[in-house]
Formats: C-alpha cells, structure tokens, sequence
C-alpha cells in the first residue's frame, strides 16, 4: 500500500449521546460515547454513506493513517480508499468503535457513574443486535437515514446481517464476510479457552484489575496466542514456519524452539500490551450469543425475510473457523427467500485472516459488487 | 440485441419463461442469459464456478452463486424454483443424471441445451476420419471441456429412462436458424424443455 493511494491522515471524532442505552440483557448506560472515523464525502442527498463493521479486536481506525503516528496504518486500508475496493471517492465511509470497546467508545475501562470506578465486569454484556442499535444511533446523529451499505468481516459481518434483519429499511446492501449465521460449539469452546485464560490470571482480580494497578496481560496473551492458531490455515502456517528452528535453539527445554513459538509470543505479547481483557470477553461472548435465527424457529430464511438489502456473501477456501459452508447458509436462506445475494468463495491460503489480506480476486470481487452499488 | 446473436437458443429460452417467474441458471457464466432475463422482468440466480465468470457476473450485476454443480444442488429447497436452466454444459458434466434429477427437484420445469453430435458436420467430420470442430463443438479434442459426447436420440431415451417429460424442443443450425425437420441430422444445437412426469 503506497502513501498516494490511501485516504491520507485521518482524525478520530467522538459522540456523546446523553440518553441511556439499555442492552438487550437488562442492565444500561445512562449516558454512552462511540467514537468514530470517517472517510470520503457525505452527497448531499445522503444516500453514498458506507458502515464498516469491526471484528473481534476492531475499532474504528479503519483506513488512512495519523499525523502524528503515521504508522498507525487503519486495518482496512488495503480495502477502503480512493480507487480501492470500498472507493471513497464515491463512498463516505464510517467507521466505529462498537459498545464495550477498548479504543475511546464507552466500555469497561470507561468510569461507572455509580461508582466513580471503571465498570469492569460490571459492564453490560454486549450482542450484536445492541451494537447495531449504538450504530443506527450514529448514523441518525450523522443525517444518514441508510447507509449505501453495511460491511463487514468476521464479527463485522454478523453485525452487517443483524442490521438487514433488525432495520431493514435502513441498509441497500450487505457485505458479509468471512462470517457464520452463528457459532458451532466448536467456535464457542475456543473462545471459552480464551476466556478462562484471562479469568484465572491472577492479575484479572475479577474483572476489576483497574483498581489493582495491574493488567491480566499473561492471560490475554494466551487467549489471543489460541485465537491467532484458529485464524490461520495448517497449510500457511506450514509455509511461513514450517519447523524452522530458532537461532542458537537445541535446548531440549521448553523455551522459545520454533519460529512458530516465536511468532505466537510476539502476537501475543503485541495484543496484551494494547487491548483491554474485559473488551475480549465481551466481544467473544457477544460471538457466542449471535444467532438471529433463534426467535424464528432457527429458521434463518425467516429470519432473513423481512431483509430488503441486496448482498454479498464471501468466504475463504481455508478459513476453518467460519468455513464456506457456513456462509452457504447465510446464503441458501436467502435464495429461498428469493432475494438478490451474490456469493463468491475465494481460494486463499490465509485461512480465516484472508479477509483482511491483500488478495487481488478478492478484492477485485468487492470492487465489482460496489460499482454496482448505486450512491 | 447482442445476446441473440452471439446466444440464440437464449431467445428460446427466455420465451418459455413469464415475468415474474424465477429461474436458477446452471453454469451461468459471466450471467448473460440472467441479463436477458432481468430485462423480461424475471428474477434469476446464477451457479458457476469459474472464479473469472463469478467477478465478471458479479460486474454484471446478477446475483450468482460459486458453487460446483458436480456437487449437486444440496441446500436448495425442493421446488424452490419456476424453471432451472442448463445451456450448453450438460455435456462437460460427469454426473449427468444426478444434474437432471437435481435440476427436477429444485425447479418445476428445467431448461437443457446442449451441442448435438449427431449434427451432419459432426457426422462428416468423424467419416472423414476426424474429431468435430464446429460452432458449437468450438474445441480440439485435447482442449474439450465436454466430457460426454451425445445426440439429441440419446437424450431423449435418457428422460425416457428417468421418466422425464420432454414438453417442448427446438433445434438450432449452427447459424442459429430453427431447424424444422430432420432434427436429429440437421440440428446444431438442441434445446430441450423437461418436465417431471405427472405435473
């Protein structure tokens, strides 16, 4: 990605919204913040605006970079640009930083107003559906009354789904990538590991690590070293590691002996320094609960009927965490509803991380799927 | 209309079908025929699984799927469709009779067209000792994507051995002109429209 084709510096905006927002398990916020990005111009008609939906460990830094942290490149930013796949020459697009989040929206890190101490795991449990109600909030406090389309990957586009389910007159598109209608049981043990991992770190003190001084950081490392595993592909870990032993390593011990180890620790290490552990088990429980299909029977074409979006449904041949078939569900659902859905499945080596890669039919794909969406 | 030219039996097609109807299109390519369908006011969905054929639909603007159809029509409800067409690709399929059975489950009705060997070029090419090149057997025969290689005689004892119905047939030269007799010799390209016995 060269400097001239990406957006360019990009600046954070925060929003304050001063009623309360209830979730779906009960409890509220009294008062909540979302912080956010956007990029392009919004037309005048308002009709050319773009959502793109974060991940497990997204945030609203989608593309572009910062002026004063110009490698601090958005995580999209191969995808979202003038010229590129999502062409913000054509597109306003928005990115945010969902409810529960960890990098400025209101969450767990966030004071509690009962307390005067941060929420912990006091804070609500999240799902998808109360995340999509927080964005129609943004997007009513941006003049948009629907977006062009909503996008996403992975988590993003379960919410991208939810979206055309919950408000369906408010979204003429939907990208879902890389995405499941919901979790297998296998899905769901992973991401429990994750989270015993950070609940029996001595240092996570119930959640309530903030008042400890202290970070559950051996915990998350371990939650995200096991994420990391499932987000790749045997055979591209094989190519990239293979069994390459380390320099100086034959220590017949268990410290650092292949490049594989390596590389885990150094993602680990990377993503406990930065992210928030009440954030991680949020969001992998907001995973875990995503299942629009269960008020309807676990019918997902009944669930999906009352959608007026056209969508884009892809997947990637080597993603085992959320493979092919399951978005061929997302997708056999919506042929039986007779509704506009194109589905491309790309054959790529990156396993369920392939939708964030740099790969020119993917891309390509998107591309062509958005030049047809009208602004 | 460049589809008609370059897609005659399209015309054909597409006049057995009504606005409003739906249709599941089977190795649809870059989605011209669904083109020609939208344009009729019917809804259509594509299966292909070519990946340049999938972005070049997808460019198109027709809702197609990636899928091989060698794997069958799994996840597709019975009767989920008016009419599932297959233009000219039950020849490179090796599942012959799965696809059909398939295609009758998920549609009421299904559209074949398929090259006919037994077409007199085809004839005359095999008598002067060589494999057909035409129209439409357009490949050498170590570049064929065909795999089976048929009459219009064989297939209709097919349906009759898997108790199809044949409703309707129309036989194109290799100019695209309708064949009126002798259509097993003089037909280029047979297009057949099939119906399950008893509906």
């Amino acid at each position: 990605m060269t400097e001239r084709s990406s957006i360019g510096p990009v600046e954070a905006r925060r929003v304050a919204f001063a009623e309360p927002f209830v979730f779906a398990a009960g409890k509220a916020l009294p008062h909540w913040e979302l912080v956010y990005e956007t990029y392009g111009r919004l037309n005048a008609a308002r009709t050319n605006a773009i959502l793109v939906c974060h991940a497990l460990s997204g945030h609203h830094h989608v593309a572009g970079w910062y002026a004063d942290n110009p490698k601090n490149v958005g995580w999209w930013d191969n995808m979202i640009g003038p010229g590129k796949p999502i062409d913000t020459e054509r597109f306003f697009v928005v990115g945010v930083n969902n409810l529960g989040g960890c990098h400025g929206s209101t969450g767990p890190a966030s004071i509690n107003p009962d307390t005067q101490e941060p929420w912990g795991a006091d804070f609500p449990v999240v799902t998808v559906p109360d995340w999509v109600r927080a964005q129609a909030k943004l997007a009513d406090h941006l003049g948009i009354d629907q977006w062009a389309a909503v996008v996403g990957g992975s988590l993003g586009g379960m919410q991208a789904l939810q979206w055309t389910i919950d408000l369906p007159e408010r979204v003429r598109h939907a990208l879902v990538i890389a995405a499941a209608p919901k979790l297998t049981a296998e899905n769901i043990a992973f991401n429990d590991v994750a989270r015993q991992a950070i609940i029996t770190d001595p240092d996570f003190h119930g959640g309530h690590f903030y008042r400890h001084g202290t970070r559950p950081q051996r915990g998350l490392r371990l939650a995200r070293m096991l994420g990391h595993i499932t987000y790749l592909s045997d055979d591209q870990m094989a190519e990239k590691f293979g069994r390459k032993r380390r320099a100086g390593a034959g220590s017949y011990g268990f410290d650092v002996e292949f490049e594989v180890e390596s590389y885990l620790h150094y993602q680990g290490d990377k993503f406990a320094g930065i992210f928030d552990a009440n954030t991680y088990l949020l969001m992998t429980r907001a995973l875990d609960y995503f299942d629009p299909a269960a008020p309807y029977g676990d019918d997902l074409a009944a669930a999906l009927a009352s959608a007026k979006a056209g969508f884009l449904v892809i997947s990637f041949s080597t993603d085992w965490r959320f493979s092919p078939a399951r978005s061929r569900e997302i997708v056999n659902a919506l042929v039986k509803n007779k509704q506009p859905v194109s589905y491309a499945e790309i054959a790529s080596q990156h396993g369920h991380d392939s939708f964030l890669m740099d790969d020119r039919h993917y891309h390509a794909v998107v591309a062509a799927y958005m030049a047809n969406v009208k602004t | 209309m460049t589809h008609a030219l370059k897609r005659p039996d399209f015309d054909l097609i597409a006049g057995w079908m009504k606005p409003g109807e739906s249709v599941l299109d089977l190795g649809c390519g870059a989605g011209e025929l669904l083109l020609l369908l939208a344009e009729r006011g019917l809804r259509g969905w594509g299966i292909e699984r070519d990946p340049g054929h999938v972005l070049a639909a997808i460019e198109n603007g027709v809702n197609v799927i990636q899928s091989d159809l060698e794997e069958g029509l799994a996840g597709f409800e019975d009767d989920a469709f008016d009419h599932v067409v297959l233009s000219r690709t039950l020849q490179t399929m090796r599942h012959t009779q799965q696809i059909l059975a398939e295609m009758l489950r998920v549609g009421r009705e299904a559209v074949v067209s398929f090259p006919n060997f037994a077409y007199w070029k085809n004839r005359l090419a095999i008598l002067s000792g060589r494999m057909p090149v035409s129209e439409d057997l357009p490949y050498q025969w170590y570049d064929t994507p065909n795999v089976r290689f048929f009459t219009m005689l064989d297939f209709e004892s097919l349906c009759a051995d898997m108790g199809l119905v044949i409703r309707d047939r129309q036989v194109l030269d290799e100019h695209g002109a309708l064949v009126t007799e002798e259509h097993n010799f003089l037909g280029s390209l047979a297009v057949y429209r099939i119906g399950r016995s008893g509906s």
